[in-house]
Protein backbone atom coordinates (compact mmCIF):
# COMPACT_ATOMS: atom_id res chain seq x y z
CA UNK A 1 0.00 0.00 0.00
CA UNK A 2 1.33 3.03 -1.03
CA UNK A 3 1.56 6.03 1.43
CA UNK A 4 -1.08 8.66 1.08
CA UNK A 5 -0.56 11.65 -0.99
CA UNK A 6 -2.05 14.90 -0.46
CA UNK A 7 -3.64 16.03 -3.36
CA UNK A 8 -4.37 20.11 -3.51
CA UNK A 9 -6.29 22.32 -5.74
CA UNK A 10 -5.43 26.30 -5.62
CA UNK A 11 -7.10 29.12 -7.58
CA UNK A 12 -5.59 32.49 -7.58
CA UNK A 13 -8.14 35.27 -6.71
CA UNK A 14 -8.40 36.78 -10.40
CA UNK A 15 -9.18 33.29 -11.63
CA UNK A 16 -11.67 32.92 -8.74
CA UNK A 17 -13.05 36.56 -9.51
CA UNK A 18 -13.97 36.37 -12.81
CA UNK A 19 -14.79 32.39 -12.94
CA UNK A 20 -18.23 33.72 -10.95
CA UNK A 21 -18.45 36.48 -12.16
CA UNK A 22 -19.00 34.84 -15.66
CA UNK A 23 -21.04 32.41 -13.56
CA UNK A 24 -23.10 35.43 -12.76
CA UNK A 25 -23.80 36.87 -16.04
CA UNK A 26 -24.27 33.63 -17.93
CA UNK A 27 -27.14 32.92 -15.89
CA UNK A 28 -28.66 36.06 -16.43
CA UNK A 29 -28.20 36.02 -20.23
CA UNK A 30 -29.67 32.45 -20.14
CA UNK A 31 -32.86 33.33 -18.15
CA UNK A 32 -33.47 36.65 -20.04
CA UNK A 33 -32.32 35.37 -23.23
CA UNK A 34 -35.10 32.71 -22.63
CA UNK A 35 -37.58 35.57 -22.40
CA UNK A 36 -36.29 37.34 -25.27
CA UNK A 37 -36.57 33.83 -27.41
CA UNK A 38 -40.38 33.68 -26.32
CA UNK A 39 -41.17 37.00 -27.86
CA UNK A 40 -40.43 35.06 -31.60
CA UNK A 41 -39.02 31.51 -30.91
CA UNK A 42 -37.66 30.03 -33.56
CA UNK A 43 -38.42 26.84 -33.10
CA UNK A 44 -41.51 25.15 -31.79
CA UNK A 45 -41.27 25.64 -28.38
CA UNK A 46 -41.00 28.08 -25.71
CA UNK A 47 -39.65 28.21 -22.14
CA UNK A 48 -42.20 28.09 -19.53
CA UNK A 49 -42.46 31.78 -17.99
CA UNK A 50 -41.42 30.63 -14.67
CA UNK A 51 -37.33 30.29 -15.83
CA UNK A 52 -37.40 32.79 -17.63
CA UNK A 53 -35.54 36.47 -16.61
CA UNK A 54 -37.48 39.63 -16.78
CA UNK A 55 -40.47 40.38 -14.29
CA UNK A 56 -43.75 39.92 -13.81
CA UNK A 57 -45.58 38.94 -17.41
CA UNK A 58 -48.92 39.81 -16.29
CA UNK A 59 -47.90 43.18 -14.74
CA UNK A 60 -46.06 44.09 -17.93
CA UNK A 61 -49.01 43.09 -20.11
CA UNK A 62 -51.27 45.09 -17.35
CA UNK A 63 -49.10 48.09 -17.95
CA UNK A 64 -47.91 48.67 -21.13
CA UNK A 65 -49.06 45.52 -23.45
CA UNK A 66 -45.03 44.29 -23.48
CA UNK A 67 -44.73 40.94 -22.38
CA UNK A 68 -41.91 41.69 -20.05
CA UNK A 69 -39.19 41.83 -23.05
CA UNK A 70 -38.22 45.13 -22.28
CA UNK A 71 -36.86 44.22 -18.54
CA UNK A 72 -35.31 40.63 -20.28
CA UNK A 73 -33.41 43.07 -22.61
CA UNK A 74 -32.63 45.11 -20.36
CA UNK A 75 -30.99 42.35 -18.00
CA UNK A 76 -29.39 41.11 -20.94
CA UNK A 77 -27.81 44.01 -22.18
CA UNK A 78 -26.69 45.01 -18.59
CA UNK A 79 -25.23 41.07 -18.33
CA UNK A 80 -23.20 41.14 -21.88
CA UNK A 81 -20.82 43.81 -21.05
CA UNK A 82 -20.32 41.53 -17.18
CA UNK A 83 -19.58 38.31 -19.28
CA UNK A 84 -17.40 40.39 -21.88
CA UNK A 85 -15.52 41.66 -19.52
CA UNK A 86 -14.91 39.11 -17.54
CA UNK A 87 -14.22 36.46 -20.15
CA UNK A 88 -11.63 38.60 -21.59
CA UNK A 89 -10.28 39.15 -17.70
CA UNK A 90 -10.15 35.25 -17.17
CA UNK A 91 -8.64 34.46 -21.12
CA UNK A 92 -5.86 37.04 -20.32
CA UNK A 93 -4.78 36.00 -16.88
CA UNK A 94 -4.85 32.44 -17.70
CA UNK A 95 -2.97 33.05 -21.19
CA UNK A 96 -0.02 35.14 -19.42
CA UNK A 97 -0.47 33.03 -15.92
CA UNK A 98 0.23 30.13 -17.92
CA UNK A 99 -2.42 28.01 -16.17
CA UNK A 100 -3.89 27.29 -19.83
CA UNK A 101 -0.57 25.73 -20.60
CA UNK A 102 0.14 23.79 -17.62
CA UNK A 103 -3.30 22.39 -16.74
CA UNK A 104 -5.51 22.38 -19.58
CA UNK A 105 -2.99 21.15 -22.75
CA UNK A 106 -1.91 18.82 -23.98
CA UNK A 107 -5.09 17.14 -24.90
CA UNK A 108 -5.02 14.53 -28.09
CA UNK A 109 -7.51 12.18 -29.43
CA UNK A 110 -5.84 9.33 -28.14
CA UNK A 111 -5.67 11.04 -24.51
CA UNK A 112 -9.10 12.11 -24.75
CA UNK A 113 -10.29 8.59 -25.85
CA UNK A 114 -8.21 6.60 -23.31
CA UNK A 115 -10.19 9.35 -20.61
CA UNK A 116 -13.42 9.06 -21.85
CA UNK A 117 -14.20 5.21 -22.18
CA UNK A 118 -12.26 5.81 -18.24
CA UNK A 119 -15.33 8.40 -17.41
CA UNK A 120 -18.20 6.01 -19.12
CA UNK A 121 -16.92 2.92 -17.49
CA UNK A 122 -17.16 4.90 -14.07
CA UNK A 123 -13.32 4.17 -13.72
CA UNK A 124 -11.91 7.63 -14.03
CA UNK A 125 -10.47 9.05 -10.81
CA UNK A 126 -10.73 12.62 -10.03
CA UNK A 127 -8.12 13.90 -8.86
CA UNK A 128 -7.93 17.25 -6.97
CA UNK A 129 -5.93 19.70 -8.92
CA UNK A 130 -5.64 17.84 -11.69
CA UNK A 131 -7.57 17.59 -15.11
CA UNK A 132 -8.08 14.74 -17.20
CA UNK A 133 -8.27 14.98 -20.84
CA UNK A 134 -12.51 15.11 -20.87
CA UNK A 135 -12.31 17.83 -18.52
CA UNK A 136 -9.64 19.52 -20.38
CA UNK A 137 -11.67 19.30 -23.49
CA UNK A 138 -14.86 20.43 -21.68
CA UNK A 139 -13.33 23.57 -20.40
CA UNK A 140 -11.79 24.71 -23.92
CA UNK A 141 -15.43 23.59 -25.59
CA UNK A 142 -17.44 25.85 -23.01
CA UNK A 143 -14.53 28.86 -23.05
CA UNK A 144 -15.09 28.07 -26.96
CA UNK A 145 -18.69 28.42 -26.96
CA UNK A 146 -18.84 31.49 -24.94
CA UNK A 147 -16.35 33.46 -27.35
CA UNK A 148 -19.43 32.18 -30.07
CA UNK A 149 -21.88 33.54 -28.03
CA UNK A 150 -20.25 37.02 -28.06
CA UNK A 151 -19.55 37.12 -31.63
CA UNK A 152 -23.37 35.72 -32.53
CA UNK A 153 -24.66 37.91 -30.02
CA UNK A 154 -22.41 40.92 -31.47
CA UNK A 155 -24.19 40.35 -35.07
CA UNK A 156 -27.43 40.22 -33.69
CA UNK A 157 -27.30 42.88 -31.87
CA UNK A 158 -25.53 45.08 -34.82
CA UNK A 159 -26.75 43.28 -37.85
CA UNK A 160 -26.15 46.96 -39.92
CA UNK A 161 -22.97 47.85 -37.83
CA UNK A 162 -21.27 44.94 -38.32
CA UNK A 163 -22.27 44.05 -41.54
CA UNK A 164 -21.02 41.14 -43.05
CA UNK A 165 -19.95 39.60 -39.58
CA UNK A 166 -23.85 37.54 -39.97
CA UNK A 167 -22.70 36.42 -43.23
CA UNK A 168 -20.79 33.87 -41.22
CA UNK A 169 -23.20 32.20 -39.73
CA UNK A 170 -25.73 32.20 -42.63
CA UNK A 171 -27.55 35.24 -41.79
CA UNK A 172 -29.47 37.18 -39.13
CA UNK A 173 -31.38 34.25 -38.40
CA UNK A 174 -28.80 31.87 -39.03
CA UNK A 175 -27.13 34.18 -36.25
CA UNK A 176 -30.03 33.66 -33.97
CA UNK A 177 -29.99 29.66 -34.76
CA UNK A 178 -26.50 29.69 -33.71
CA UNK A 179 -26.64 31.69 -30.35
CA UNK A 180 -29.43 29.24 -29.37
CA UNK A 181 -27.15 25.98 -30.28
CA UNK A 182 -24.26 27.60 -28.16
CA UNK A 183 -26.78 28.39 -25.30
CA UNK A 184 -27.57 25.27 -25.39
CA UNK A 185 -24.06 23.71 -25.22
CA UNK A 186 -23.22 26.11 -21.90
CA UNK A 187 -26.52 25.23 -20.33
CA UNK A 188 -25.74 21.72 -20.76
CA UNK A 189 -21.76 22.26 -19.30
CA UNK A 190 -23.29 24.03 -16.69
CA UNK A 191 -25.31 20.94 -15.78
CA UNK A 192 -22.72 18.19 -16.03
CA UNK A 193 -19.96 20.90 -14.30
CA UNK A 194 -22.35 21.28 -11.56
CA UNK A 195 -22.88 17.35 -10.59
CA UNK A 196 -19.40 16.88 -10.81
CA UNK A 197 -19.04 19.92 -8.34
CA UNK A 198 -21.45 18.22 -6.04
CA UNK A 199 -20.08 14.46 -6.56
CA UNK A 200 -16.46 16.11 -5.48
CA UNK A 201 -17.81 19.31 -3.44
CA UNK A 202 -14.25 20.25 -2.75
CA UNK A 203 -13.63 21.84 -5.61
CA UNK A 204 -16.60 24.33 -4.97
CA UNK A 205 -14.18 25.14 -2.20
CA UNK A 206 -11.15 25.81 -4.01
CA UNK A 207 -13.06 27.84 -6.54
CA UNK A 208 -14.43 30.14 -3.57
CA UNK A 209 -12.10 30.12 -0.78
CA UNK A 210 -8.76 29.78 -3.31
CA UNK A 211 -7.30 26.40 -1.51
CA UNK A 212 -8.56 22.60 -0.72
CA UNK A 213 -7.16 19.50 -0.34
CA UNK A 214 -7.92 16.18 0.06
CA UNK A 215 -5.96 13.08 1.00
CA UNK A 216 -5.27 10.89 -2.61
CA UNK A 217 -7.35 7.95 -4.04
CA UNK A 218 -4.03 6.97 -5.80
CA UNK A 219 -3.73 4.04 -3.94
CA UNK A 220 -7.42 2.68 -4.03
CA UNK A 221 -8.09 1.32 -7.45
CA UNK B 1 -48.52 69.17 15.15
CA UNK B 2 -50.58 68.59 12.52
CA UNK B 3 -48.78 71.01 10.58
CA UNK B 4 -45.86 69.35 11.36
CA UNK B 5 -47.17 66.05 10.28
CA UNK B 6 -48.23 67.28 6.96
CA UNK B 7 -44.66 68.60 6.43
CA UNK B 8 -43.58 65.10 7.13
CA UNK B 9 -46.23 63.03 4.55
CA UNK B 10 -46.06 65.57 2.34
CA UNK B 11 -42.31 66.45 2.00
CA UNK B 12 -40.22 64.39 3.48
CA UNK B 13 -41.23 60.88 2.56
CA UNK B 14 -41.20 59.64 -1.13
CA UNK B 15 -43.02 56.98 -2.12
CA UNK B 16 -39.78 54.70 -2.33
CA UNK B 17 -39.51 55.72 1.50
CA UNK B 18 -42.59 54.46 2.38
CA UNK B 19 -42.31 50.85 0.70
CA UNK B 20 -38.85 50.34 2.20
CA UNK B 21 -40.45 51.33 5.39
CA UNK B 22 -43.59 48.51 4.87
CA UNK B 23 -40.83 46.02 3.66
CA UNK B 24 -42.44 46.03 0.23
CA UNK B 25 -40.07 44.37 -2.46
CA UNK B 26 -41.57 46.78 -4.90
CA UNK B 27 -38.79 49.11 -3.51
CA UNK B 28 -35.90 46.14 -4.80
CA UNK B 29 -37.65 45.96 -7.73
CA UNK B 30 -37.66 49.81 -8.64
CA UNK B 31 -33.85 49.63 -7.80
CA UNK B 32 -32.93 46.92 -10.05
CA UNK B 33 -34.89 48.54 -12.77
CA UNK B 34 -33.49 51.90 -12.28
CA UNK B 35 -29.83 49.96 -11.81
CA UNK B 36 -31.05 48.60 -15.61
CA UNK B 37 -32.14 51.64 -17.16
CA UNK B 38 -28.54 53.23 -16.19
CA UNK B 39 -26.68 50.93 -18.17
CA UNK B 40 -28.97 51.44 -20.33
CA UNK B 41 -28.25 54.89 -21.11
CA UNK B 42 -24.59 53.83 -21.15
CA UNK B 43 -25.35 51.63 -24.18
CA UNK B 44 -26.92 54.53 -25.68
CA UNK B 45 -23.30 56.11 -25.58
CA UNK B 46 -21.95 53.03 -26.95
CA UNK B 47 -24.23 52.87 -29.87
CA UNK B 48 -23.88 56.34 -30.89
CA UNK B 49 -20.27 56.04 -30.85
CA UNK B 50 -19.73 52.87 -33.16
CA UNK B 51 -22.87 53.95 -35.19
CA UNK B 52 -21.17 54.94 -38.46
CA UNK B 53 -23.26 57.81 -40.44
CA UNK B 54 -22.17 56.53 -43.75
CA UNK B 55 -22.10 52.98 -43.05
CA UNK B 56 -24.63 51.67 -45.13
CA UNK B 57 -27.51 48.58 -43.90
CA UNK B 58 -27.82 45.74 -46.21
CA UNK B 59 -29.98 45.92 -49.60
CA UNK B 60 -31.56 43.18 -51.26
CA UNK B 61 -32.48 41.66 -54.43
CA UNK B 62 -36.14 42.50 -55.66
CA UNK B 63 -36.96 39.14 -55.23
CA UNK B 64 -36.24 39.02 -51.75
CA UNK B 65 -38.67 41.29 -50.84
CA UNK B 66 -41.97 40.45 -49.02
CA UNK B 67 -45.18 42.14 -51.03
CA UNK B 68 -47.46 41.36 -48.05
CA UNK B 69 -45.91 43.10 -45.14
CA UNK B 70 -46.03 41.82 -41.80
CA UNK B 71 -48.58 44.41 -39.81
CA UNK B 72 -46.88 45.29 -36.20
CA UNK B 73 -48.44 47.81 -33.68
CA UNK B 74 -49.86 47.09 -30.19
CA UNK B 75 -53.67 47.27 -31.47
CA UNK B 76 -54.96 45.92 -34.51
CA UNK B 77 -54.85 47.23 -38.36
CA UNK B 78 -58.61 48.17 -37.79
CA UNK B 79 -57.69 50.54 -35.54
CA UNK B 80 -55.51 52.56 -37.70
CA UNK B 81 -55.55 56.34 -38.27
CA UNK B 82 -57.15 56.93 -41.27
CA UNK B 83 -55.84 60.37 -42.73
CA UNK B 84 -57.01 61.80 -45.59
CA UNK B 85 -54.63 63.99 -48.05
CA UNK B 86 -57.24 66.71 -47.81
CA UNK B 87 -57.10 66.79 -43.98
CA UNK B 88 -53.66 65.74 -43.33
CA UNK B 89 -50.77 68.70 -42.40
CA UNK B 90 -47.18 67.48 -41.63
CA UNK B 91 -46.55 69.94 -39.07
CA UNK B 92 -42.95 70.86 -38.16
CA UNK B 93 -41.78 72.41 -34.77
CA UNK B 94 -38.34 73.19 -32.60
CA UNK B 95 -35.43 74.32 -34.60
CA UNK B 96 -36.86 74.76 -38.19
CA UNK B 97 -36.19 77.81 -39.63
CA UNK B 98 -39.57 76.87 -42.06
CA UNK B 99 -42.07 75.84 -40.15
CA UNK B 100 -45.16 76.01 -42.69
CA UNK B 101 -46.99 73.19 -42.90
CA UNK B 102 -47.03 70.20 -45.36
CA UNK B 103 -49.64 68.93 -47.85
CA UNK B 104 -49.54 65.55 -48.65
CA UNK B 105 -49.24 66.21 -52.38
CA UNK B 106 -46.06 68.94 -51.65
CA UNK B 107 -44.38 66.00 -49.64
CA UNK B 108 -44.78 63.45 -52.37
CA UNK B 109 -43.56 65.88 -54.81
CA UNK B 110 -40.28 65.77 -53.44
CA UNK B 111 -37.59 63.59 -55.12
CA UNK B 112 -37.39 60.26 -53.82
CA UNK B 113 -35.24 56.75 -53.88
CA UNK B 114 -36.09 53.29 -53.67
CA UNK B 115 -34.14 51.03 -51.43
CA UNK B 116 -35.26 47.06 -50.52
CA UNK B 117 -33.84 46.79 -46.78
CA UNK B 118 -34.10 44.76 -44.04
CA UNK B 119 -36.91 45.66 -41.10
CA UNK B 120 -34.96 43.98 -38.07
CA UNK B 121 -37.69 43.82 -34.89
CA UNK B 122 -36.95 43.93 -31.08
CA UNK B 123 -38.59 40.51 -31.16
CA UNK B 124 -35.88 39.11 -33.02
CA UNK B 125 -38.07 38.67 -36.42
CA UNK B 126 -36.66 40.39 -39.83
CA UNK B 127 -38.38 41.08 -43.19
CA UNK B 128 -36.90 42.39 -46.16
CA UNK B 129 -39.61 45.15 -47.92
CA UNK B 130 -39.02 48.20 -51.00
CA UNK B 131 -39.58 51.13 -49.86
CA UNK B 132 -39.56 54.54 -51.79
CA UNK B 133 -39.68 57.86 -50.12
CA UNK B 134 -37.35 61.05 -49.48
CA UNK B 135 -34.16 60.88 -47.17
CA UNK B 136 -35.11 62.53 -44.12
CA UNK B 137 -31.94 64.59 -44.08
CA UNK B 138 -32.54 66.14 -47.92
CA UNK B 139 -35.78 67.04 -46.22
CA UNK B 140 -34.38 68.47 -43.13
CA UNK B 141 -32.23 70.42 -45.21
CA UNK B 142 -34.71 72.07 -47.67
CA UNK B 143 -36.92 73.01 -44.78
CA UNK B 144 -33.73 74.86 -42.70
CA UNK B 145 -33.70 72.30 -39.79
CA UNK B 146 -30.67 73.02 -37.58
CA UNK B 147 -28.55 69.99 -38.19
CA UNK B 148 -26.06 70.69 -35.55
CA UNK B 149 -28.91 69.68 -32.93
CA UNK B 150 -29.21 66.23 -31.08
CA UNK B 151 -32.41 64.90 -31.96
CA UNK B 152 -35.13 64.74 -34.33
CA UNK B 153 -38.94 64.09 -32.60
CA UNK B 154 -41.79 62.44 -34.09
CA UNK B 155 -45.27 62.64 -32.85
CA UNK B 156 -48.07 60.18 -34.82
CA UNK B 157 -51.89 60.33 -35.45
CA UNK B 158 -52.31 56.53 -33.51
CA UNK B 159 -50.40 58.66 -30.28
CA UNK B 160 -47.09 57.14 -30.98
CA UNK B 161 -44.09 59.18 -30.82
CA UNK B 162 -40.63 58.50 -31.25
CA UNK B 163 -36.85 60.29 -31.78
CA UNK B 164 -33.57 59.43 -32.82
CA UNK B 165 -30.46 61.20 -33.15
CA UNK B 166 -29.05 63.81 -36.06
CA UNK B 167 -26.48 61.18 -36.94
CA UNK B 168 -29.10 59.01 -37.55
CA UNK B 169 -31.61 61.13 -39.29
CA UNK B 170 -29.18 62.06 -41.68
CA UNK B 171 -27.89 58.42 -42.21
CA UNK B 172 -28.53 58.47 -46.66
CA UNK B 173 -30.95 55.22 -45.83
CA UNK B 174 -32.96 57.58 -43.05
CA UNK B 175 -36.24 57.73 -45.83
CA UNK B 176 -39.63 59.19 -45.24
CA UNK B 177 -41.08 56.57 -46.96
CA UNK B 178 -44.24 57.19 -49.14
CA UNK B 179 -44.54 53.83 -50.96
CA UNK B 180 -44.15 50.24 -50.02
CA UNK B 181 -43.50 47.75 -52.65
CA UNK B 182 -44.00 50.30 -55.58
CA UNK B 183 -47.83 51.27 -54.14
CA UNK B 184 -48.84 54.34 -52.03
CA UNK B 185 -48.39 53.77 -47.98
CA UNK B 186 -51.74 51.35 -46.85
CA UNK B 187 -53.30 52.81 -43.83
CA UNK B 188 -52.69 49.70 -41.54
CA UNK B 189 -48.42 50.86 -43.00
CA UNK B 190 -48.93 54.64 -41.75
CA UNK B 191 -49.68 56.24 -44.39
CA UNK B 192 -49.10 59.24 -45.65
CA UNK B 193 -46.20 58.34 -44.22
CA UNK B 194 -43.70 56.26 -42.22
CA UNK B 195 -39.81 56.91 -41.20
CA UNK B 196 -37.78 53.72 -43.03
CA UNK B 197 -34.70 53.75 -40.75
CA UNK B 198 -32.85 50.38 -41.72
CA UNK B 199 -30.37 51.07 -38.89
CA UNK B 200 -33.03 51.36 -35.87
CA UNK B 201 -35.09 48.53 -34.28
CA UNK B 202 -38.69 48.36 -35.91
CA UNK B 203 -40.06 49.98 -33.11
CA UNK B 204 -37.93 53.31 -34.19
CA UNK B 205 -39.84 53.42 -37.56
CA UNK B 206 -42.66 55.44 -36.69
CA UNK B 207 -45.96 55.75 -38.72
CA UNK B 208 -48.54 58.11 -39.13
CA UNK B 209 -46.47 61.15 -38.84
CA UNK B 210 -48.44 64.36 -38.21
CA UNK B 211 -45.06 66.66 -36.32
CA UNK B 212 -41.48 66.51 -36.61
CA UNK B 213 -39.20 68.09 -34.48
CA UNK B 214 -36.08 69.33 -33.72
CA UNK B 215 -34.44 69.76 -30.43
CA UNK B 216 -31.34 69.21 -28.46
CA UNK B 217 -33.77 67.14 -25.67
CA UNK B 218 -33.67 63.72 -26.02
CA UNK B 219 -37.25 62.94 -27.20
CA UNK B 220 -39.59 60.12 -25.55
CA UNK B 221 -40.71 57.04 -27.43
CA UNK B 222 -43.37 54.64 -26.62
CA UNK B 223 -41.60 51.73 -25.77
CA UNK B 224 -38.78 53.61 -24.53
CA UNK B 225 -40.92 55.03 -22.24
CA UNK B 226 -41.72 50.87 -21.21
CA UNK B 227 -38.17 50.34 -20.72
CA UNK B 228 -36.66 49.60 -24.38
CA UNK B 229 -33.53 50.54 -24.87
CA UNK B 230 -33.65 54.34 -26.29
CA UNK B 231 -30.67 54.55 -28.87
CA UNK B 232 -31.82 50.92 -30.07
CA UNK B 233 -29.49 50.89 -33.55
CA UNK B 234 -28.38 47.83 -35.41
Amino acid sequence: MSTPELEVQTHPIATRITHWLMALSIVILIGSGWRIYNASPIFGFTFPEAITLGGDVEQALALHNDPGVASAIGWHFAAMWLLAFSYLGFMLWNIFSGHFWRDFLPVGPVSFWRDFVAAATFKLQHRLGEYNVVQRVAYWGALGAVAMMLLSGIAIWKPVQTYPLETLFGGFQGARIVHFIFMTAIALFIVIHVALVILVPKTFVAMTLGRATAKSHKGDV
Amino acid sequence: MDLERRRLFGGGLSLGALTMLTGCDISDHDSVQRALALVSRFNDRVQAAIFGPNKLAPTFSEAEAVKDFRYNAWYGPEKSPVLTSADYRLMLAGQIKDKTPWTVEKLYSLPQVTQITRHVCVEGWNMIGKWTGTPLGVFLNQIGADTTAKYVGFECADGYYEGIDMATAMHPQTLMAFKLSDNILPTRHGYPFKLRIPTKLGFKNPKFVTTIYVTNQQPKGFWTDRGYNWFSGI
